[in-house]
């Protein structure tokens, strides 16, 4: 029995061999969202990077923001790409835009029947998914309708 | 008007370079090549030397793309040539440096870094993994780890969201799409080589078809296959040469626009086939606007990738999308802008593209089978969507 909107056997997340994106992992464990900012700039960075895109400082900082958002764009898979997911059926993947935190992108499920009606511009919430008994334990950030 | 380039004079690849040979083996559903990946690479290779009229011992150059697995150390210990001069891969997956491949060798040959340069792509996916589907791991890092925890893992799912954006933006109908899928389908009707010959498409099985990913339907997907193919680049003073009509390289570009590559899906130009920034310097370099272009390949890996590289290269408006994209504008040889010809990669055979190159030098030799009128510019579109993408334009002798 999955805890989670998508069958168990995906590939679980982990921070790369150098923990870049450790606090980010870490922090969503721990039902906080940390994204990444630029101490020089402010410049928000998303996905996690050693340097600022916008200056080159390495002096990044990361910073936890509310989990609010709007959908930017969706995709419904049908078609099963790895077994975990054979039999499944349809499921929802979103890009969530994050207007307060210089619109960076974050992706997710849009969780609710998968067959729902997909509006760009909805607003959505962030939803912990946590996987305690998984092997390591992990947790996905998801999204809801507001 | 085709001009005579952008005037950098030496800084410019405009007829520099001459394609003489193209060769390919027979193209098979993934998984059933007799063949091991080498020697349909080997067999490609020769194939094209002999359309060239050389020997294949005067191979000094090897030119690819997307990690492919044929080391030309290897190939050119195999084949007995004479020296290896030039052993270039152009960095990145998918399709997108199969034009890049055609530039890097013009440009090879253009500068005396080696005088004969095949470029090449081979593929036997029942020998190695497939690519459309997720692999087989425990745990996953970095950009991939923001993805497929959420079950976004294949090509088609990586790319469905800029698809599904732009098609928001603009208003467009699923129905631009299947006439490029029509088009592949009804030009490979006439192809014996492709691997969908004798397999027709109806509008109405296009729309009975299922998702694979929303906005994508099964016919808006490419094949995956097995095979080879090459050809083999000379410097421009060698067309006298060869036992063909030349079909001399009029400009290449390759790249990708303002970050791209921005982890977790965060490109600034997101709904976009990434060619914003090579399309106007192709045109630039070749001297070419894309009234001129005669004839177009354009690397389908799905076709909602076509129709923003088509818009991308100033063939439409955006906004005239849903108006342009009908099957009879794609149709050799009297439609506005005739497309794939050969069938491409939905209908003829994945190739990763080269078969599409392939095919634009046989609408300037004037043997396709769904030849377009006497055509002098002859262009190629590889890989939307992913970075880096390339593109590439052939032209006839009138053009230089």
């Amino acid at each position: 029995m999955s805890v989670g909107y998508l069958p168990e056997g995906l590939p679980i997340p982990v921070p790369e061999n150098d923990n870049l994106s450790k606090p980010y992992w870490d922090g969503l464990m721990q039902e906080r969202l940390m994204v990444q900012r630029c101490k020089s700039c402010n410049t928000w960075i998303w996905g996690p990077e050693w340097i600022c895109h916008a200056c080159h400082s390495f002096d990044l900082e990361w910073q936890e923001i509310e989990g609010l958002g709007q959908i930017y764009s969706w995709e419904r898979p049908w078609h099963p790409v790895h077994s975990a997911l054979k039999g499944h059926g349809p499921y929802l993947i979103v890009l969530v835009e994050l207007p307060h935190a210089g619109n960076i992108r974050m992706i997710g499920n849009l969780l609710g029947r998968p067959e729902q009606e997909v509006t760009i511009g909805a607003k959505v919430k962030i939803a912990f998914e946590h996987h305690k008994d998984a092997d390591p334990p992990h947790t996905l950030a998801q999204w809801k309708l507001i | 008007m085709v001009t005579k380039g952008n005037g950098m004079g030496a800084r410019s690849l405009r007829g520099k370079a001459v394609v003489a040979g193209i060769g390919e083996t027979p193209y098979y559903k993934h998984g059933h090549s007799p063949d091991s990946e080498f020697k349909l690479a080997l067999k490609a290779i020769l194939a094209a030397a002999n359309d060239a009229g050389i020997n294949p011992k005067d191979i000094d150059g090897f030119a690819s793309y997307s990690n492919d697995r044929n080391d030309p150390s290897r190939l050119a210990a195999a084949l007995g040539t004479r020296e290896l001069r030039f052993s270039n891969m152009q960095w990145g997956g998918g399709g997108g440096g199969g034009a890049a491949a055609i530039g890097n060798a013009a440009a090879a040959v253009a500068t005396g870094l080696a005088d004969c340069v095949v470029v090449f792509r081979a593929l036997a996916q029942g020998q190695f993994a497939r690519f459309g589907q997720g692999q087989p791991v425990k745990t996953i890092s970095g950009d991939m780890a923001m993805q497929a925890p959420y079950g976004l893992m294949s090509p088609a799912q990586r790319y469905a969201m800029k698809c599904m954006r732009f098609m928001h933006d603009y208003d467009v109908k699923h129905e631009a799409m299947r006439a490029v899928s029509m088009a592949s389908y009804q030009h490979a009707q006439a192809n014996q080589r492709a691997v969908m010959y004798g397999r027709p498409l109806s509008e109405d099985d296009y729309d009975a078809s299922r998702w694979i990913v929303e906005p994508w339907r099964l016919f808006d997907c490419c094949q995956e296959n097995d095979g080879a193919a090459a050809i083999i680049i000379l410097p421009a003073d060698r067309a006298k040469d060869i036992p063909h009509k030349p079909s001399f390289i009029l400009g290449a570009a390759g790249g990708s626009d303002h970050r791209c590559a921005a982890p977790s899906h965060n490109h600034p130009n997101y709904a976009s086939a990434n060619f914003s920034s090579v399309a106007p310097r192709l045109y630039e370099m070749a001297g070419v606007t894309a009234s001129d272009v005669d004839v177009l390949q354009s690397y389908e890996n799905f076709t909602g990738g076509v129709m923003m590289s088509i818009v991308e290269h100033g063939f439409c408006k955006p906004e005239e999308v849903n108006e342009f994209f009908k099957p009879e504008t794609f149709y050799a040889p009297n439609g506005a802008l005739p497309l794939n010809t050969s069938g491409g990669n939905l209908a003829e055979c994945y190739m990763h593209g080269l078969e599409l190159q392939i095919e634009a030098v046989r609408q300037l030799r004037g043997t396709s089978t769904s030849q377009v009128k006497d055509p002098d510019i002859s262009m190629v579109i590889a890989g939307p969507m992913v970075t880096p993408v390339s593109n590439c334009i052939f032209g006839s002798e009138a053009t230089i």
